[in-house]
């Protein structure tokens, strides 16, 4: 009998089987302590290295999430999401894992390693208007799934609670856990909002935390995912209750943090983990004592672009 | 005049206007009449020394104007230019 080369189930298990056994691969992220960046004696920088799990980046626990609710119901039809790169790649990597047929709507000015490794994976792509970006992507998946819902089961990651859950059961015991609870400042960006919103609930099922959410600056911004909440389509997860405070982080700080943190702490972050790094130095720096943690959604192994803008 | 093409994320501040056009010679004349006209994009396209935002990508036709002239790149009578937000690690593809 043939099995499967990562999860050695038979390839004749269901998806919903092969899912369940991917889930060992998905979070328990290491989280490492950025001593070089900590503003001063008795307050520490906490962040968690969100791509060292199957599926790359943050969006692993999300996309397996959303993956595993719909997967004994799609009754053949194909998954559909619209996004900006992460979510797509932690969808097909577990759909191509379990067997489950991929569509993805995503902004045509993705970048083009983003684009070659979901096509590398099975995903089946419209490319929206450059112009209009997720929101644009949003719009086709509707679209598409209006025309044929025979054909696809849209899930929707910007309105789908599974997102927000997978962070209050994963991502927040983990952290609760590796800081013994002594986290004291959750710290992190608003894209779908789910790792904001779902880390913060599931954190304050703990204990006492204060959760600043982040957003870019300015309504055009090179933080992948991010949503500038004033000019953006607000997903429907988002729960602006959760957030204690909302701070603002430019592309330009987050540029500068992708070199200092390279430099001073070896690691090589995307934007939009730099970005969250600068968003917890910010926080950190307010502080007389304190444990600030935030999340690394991915390295900078697909930026070659930006990396190269900036060298 | 050249047309430029407002991304939907800075629509909220054309009151919703899809295109802007204008009458000047180069790319930063066109996008300077641009903030004037609407006064709330000036921090989103440029920074506070005046310049644009070097993370935002805008084209010429199908030409990255930083490989062209940046802002100096002329503009000919009805040509388009486009602005693009820089999604997920850059722009390499035009529309």
């Amino acid at each position: 009998m043939t099995s499967h080369p990562m999860t050695s189930l038979p390839m004749t298990a269901s998806p919903a089987t092969r899912l369940q056994h991917l889930r060992p691969h998905v979070g328990s992220t290491p989280l490492v302590r950025l001593r070089a960046l900590e503003p001063r004696p008795g307050v520490e920088i906490h962040a968690k290295l969100e791509w060292q799990q199957l599926g790359g980046s943050v969006k692993a626990r999300a996309a397996h999430a959303i993956l595993t609710k719909v997967a004994p119901h799609l009754g053949g039809r194909r998954v559909l999401d619209a996004t900006s790169g992460n979510t797509g790649i932690a969808y097909a990597t577990f759909c191509a894992a379990a067997g489950i047929p991929l569509t993805l709507c995503m902004p045509e000015n993705a970048s083009p390693e983003r684009k070659r490794i979901l096509q590398w994976l099975g995903a089946e792509l419209h490319l929206t208007s450059p112009f209009e970006a997720t929101e644009g992507a949003q719009d086709a998946a509707r679209q598409l799934v209006a025309a044929d819902p025979g054909r696809y089961a849209y899930v929707d990651q910007y309105n789908n609670d599974a997102n927000w859950r997978a962070h209050v059961e994963s991502t927040a015991p983990e952290i609760w856990a590796q800081t013994a609870g002594r986290i004291t400042h959750f710290v992190a960006g608003l894209g779908t909002t789910g790792t904001f919103t779902g880390t913060s609930r599931g954190l304050r099922t703990h204990g006492q935390v204060t959760c600043v959410a982040l957003q870019p600056e300015t309504a055009l911004h090179g933080l992948e995912g991010w949503k500038h909440l004033e000019t953006a389509r607000v997903p429907g997860i988002y729960d602006d209750s959760v957030a204690d405070a909302v701070a603002s982080v430019s592309t330009e700080a987050a540029y500068a943090m992708m070199q200092r943190a390279a430099r001073e702490t070896g690691l090589l972050l995307s934007p939009s983990a730099a970005a969250n790094v600068a968003g917890a130095v910010a926080v950190a720096e307010e502080l007389e004592s304190g444990v600030v943690v935030t999340v690394l959604a991915d390295d900078a192994s697909k930026y070659h672009d930006t990396l190269t803008r900036l060298s | 005049m050249a047309q430029l093409i407002i991304p939907t994320p800075l629509r909220k501040f054309t009151a919703g206007a899809a295109t802007f056009t204008a009458d000047a010679p180069h790319v930063g004349g066109v996008l300077n009449a641009l903030a004037e006209a609407h006064p709330g994009l000036q921090p989103h396209l440029f920074d506070a020394d005046g310049s644009l935002r070097h993370f935002i990508r805008v084209y010429v036709g199908d030409e990255d104007i930083e490989a062209l002239d940046g802002v100096n790149t002329p503009v000919a009578a009805g040509t388009d230019i486009s602005i693009i937000p820089a999604i997920a690690g850059g722009i390499s593809h035009r529309p």
